[in-house]
């Protein structure tokens, strides 16, 4: 029977099925991170079991940390209390931690695969939702509760209930000045921030296969930002160069013989979807939201809509709270508006390709004296192949911050934060309120728009700067 | 986990769209080690004015005190965004043992579930009805008929539940206990993938 990427990874993992009710689902690997685990250790001590397989578990600390001084102790109390327990869990347990200090260590959705510990055909979750990221190598990987953390631990298995399948075709060429980020944040603004919910998504075409990993990555990302549990990409030679090599990726013969296998995993022809979506490249520009989730985006030479352009009096509403808490007005472009900090880095956006898009803009340049710009790499390999390629006195000429590797001003949960009322152009995942800190305005864009930003002190297409 | 068969309350309305789980619970109150005490935190930044638990946003439904209840009912695709599930923690630590509305993001719903508090998906048109009933009306939610019920008015809606989540909940079973129970099968099938 005709088989979708998704259904043939999905069946390889299936222990068994629960009368009646959802499926045990095998999980390879599990990555944790401080957040989302603490409670999740209790709880299996609390019922006096071991780990189940704690080799097929990898831990970093990435949310709650500092970007600056890492070397020194976490300043914030409850911040520094919950790395050490991190620590003390993993010793404990006998997990492999890569916490601060440590070469490895990073952003769990960028050391994941920068390490090769990702690889197609997997099982792969993790306490947090952007573990979508990893289905850019085409393995079936999804964010997930605590609670599910603690079954994982158990029994390296969840009960899982088979989601509806969605394919996202784009086919073509992209414009000039249009990155996998705007790719995902248009796929994004046509769905809706609920549209994909109840769905795994494969993105597909000659656009998405022309892509680097690191675009891939950036796309599958953000599949959760529509409401997909996750999102798949077919691996292919991209894939397979990009892997081979890495510290935890087979090698030599026994590398070979897993690209045969890789090779099988892609939707077959005649494979059925519940729902597809076509796309031709070229529809797609610039992207930056004006709203308050990342549904609420627009080509960046547009203008927000105007109340009398939506229907239902529901969308209206959250157009008016959106735009109160931004400070915005319906009808008005974007373009030139003032921003006051810009923020590159995130699981979206903080590998290599984007520091590297990034530095292609501003070589030889200034920042805007009125913008503050962070720039914050993914992980330690980023921050040392940055320097590697003389990136770093690119970003320091032109005034940037280069932080050390962690989640940073993504989610106001460690000492990055964007104070309240002002704007900040940001390469991360998410424009909700508060996100970037209390009253904080974000607005979600590429690289390059985020570097044009940093350039000019306003929103700014960057196709004029090209 | 405790039993669940019923729940029978007022309810708080907060007619609000794509509620993300960072409404629910700031990032910035996720450094705690334990499940405990989240509550307080609940809705943080649209409760309070800049942050302070003197200057309460009176607008904001929590604060009304003619709203109570264990049911909050908002608008679709609650709990949308970050995995945490401290989001299903701090409404569990308010009070809350069900939350309506007309879709759920699928994690926040799982999180849910593996807590105890119940997300009801109703259609569109009962979350219109249930939003224009007085705060005084009382909601029942009856886990075992799978309905929900305006009692003023006898309205009814059936909701979907899992019957595998549904057997949980009526007899507090978890997952950890089914998937410890299998454990010689999953043993089994990891030799088969060697």
């Amino acid at each position: 029977m005709a088989a979708t990427l998704f259904d043939k990874i999905w069946n390889q993992h299936i222990v068994q099925e629960v009368n009646d009710g959802p499926s045990v689902l095998y999980i390879d690997r599990h990555f944790i991170h401080e957040v989302t685990s603490p409670q999740a250790f209790n709880g299996i001590e609390k019922r006096r079991l071991p780990l189940f397989r704690p080799k097929q578990i990898v831990a970093t600390a990435d949310h709650n940390v500092p970007t600056l001084h890492q070397e020194l102790p976490i300043r914030d109390e409850l911040s520094r209390l919950q790395v050490q327990q991190l620590i003390e869990n993993c010793a404990k347990h006998g997990v492999e931690l890569y916490g601060l200090g440590h070469p490895n260590q990073g952003i769990v959705h960028v050391i994941g695969p920068e390490l090769g510990v990702t690889q197609p055909g997997m099982t792969i979750v993790c306490g947090d939702s952007h573990t979508s990221t990893h289905g850019a190598f085409g393995t079936i990987a999804f964010g997930i509760g605590t609670s599910e953390v603690e079954m994982v631990f158990a029994a390296q298995c969840l009960l899982q209930t088979k989601p509806k399948q969605m394919r996202i075709n784009i086919e073509g060429e992209l414009l000039p000045g249009v990155v996998a980020k705007d790719i995902i944040l248009y796929i994004i603004a046509q769905i809706s921030a609920g549209g994909a919910t109840g769905y795994f998504v494969e993105y597909a075409g000659s656009a998405i296969r022309k892509l680097s990993m690191e675009a891939r990555m950036t796309i599958c990302n953000m599949s959760i930002e529509m409401g997909a549990r996750g999102g798949l990409i077919a691996p292919d030679e991209t894939t397979f160069a990009y892997l081979e090599g890495r510290p935890f990726a087979p090698a030599g013969d026994a590398f070979t013989k897993k690209v045969a296998a890789w090779r099988e995993l892609y939707s077959d022809a005649d494979a059925a979807f519940d729902m597809e979506l076509n796309i031709h490249a070229d529809q797609i520009q610039p992207m930056i939201t004006f709203g308050t989730n990342p549904g609420m985006g627009m080509a960046i030479n547009d203008s927000i809509p105007t109340y009398e352009s939506l229907e239902a009096e529901s969308e209206k509403a959250n157009l008016k709270k959106a735009l109160t808490y931004m400070g915005l007005q319906a009808g008005q472009s974007l373009l030139g508006m003032p921003v006051q900090h810009v923020f590159i880095g995130s699981c979206t956006n903080s590998r290599i390709e984007d520091l590297r898009l990034v530095a292609s803009m501003v070589k030889g340049k200034k920042k805007h004296p009125d913008v503050q710009v962070l720039i914050v790499p993914g992980s330690q390999e980023v921050a040392r192949q940055a320097k590697r390629e003389g990136l770093d006195s690119i970003f320091q000429d032109a005034g940037f911050e280069l932080r050390q590797a962690g989640c940073s001003a993504c989610l106001g949960m460690n000492e990055d934060k964007v104070p309240a009322g002002e704007y900040c152009v940001s390469t991360s995942n998410r424009n909700f309120e508060g996100r970037q800190g209390a009253g904080a305005r974000t607005l979600l864009a590429s690289p390059l728009t985020a570097a044009a930003a940093a350039l000019t002190g306003i929103i700014t297409d960057v196709r004029t700067l090209l | 986990m405790k039993p669940l068969k019923e729940i029978e309350s007022r309810f708080v309305p907060l007619p609000i769209e794509n509620i993300d789980t960072d409404q629910i619970i700031p990032a910035r109150f996720l450094k705690a080690t334990t499940r405990d005490g989240f509550g307080k935190n609940l809705f943080r930044d649209w409760r309070y004015v800049q942050d302070d638990e003197q200057q309460p946003v009176a607008s904001f439904v929590l604060n009304q005190p003619r709203y109570s209840g264990e049911i909050l009912v908002a608008g679709k695709n609650f709990g949308c965004g970050s995995s945490r599930e401290h989001a299903a923690w701090a409404l569990k630590d308010y009070g809350f043992k069900a939350v309506v509305c007309s879709f759920f993001a699928d994690i926040f719903k799982n999180n849910a579930l593996n807590n105890g508090v119940i997300p009801v998906r109703v259609s569109d048109a009962f979350l219109a009805k249930i939003f224009a009933q007085d705060a005084e009306a009382v909601i029942q939610i009856n886990i075992e008929q799978q309905t929900i019920t305006i009692l003023l008015t006898g309205e009814q809606e059936t909701f979907d539940i899992n019957p595998y989540k549904k057997t949980c909940l009526l007899n507090g079973y978890d997952d950890i206990d089914y998937l410890i129970s299998i454990k010689d099968s999953i043993e089994k099938y990891e030799a088969t993938r060697k």
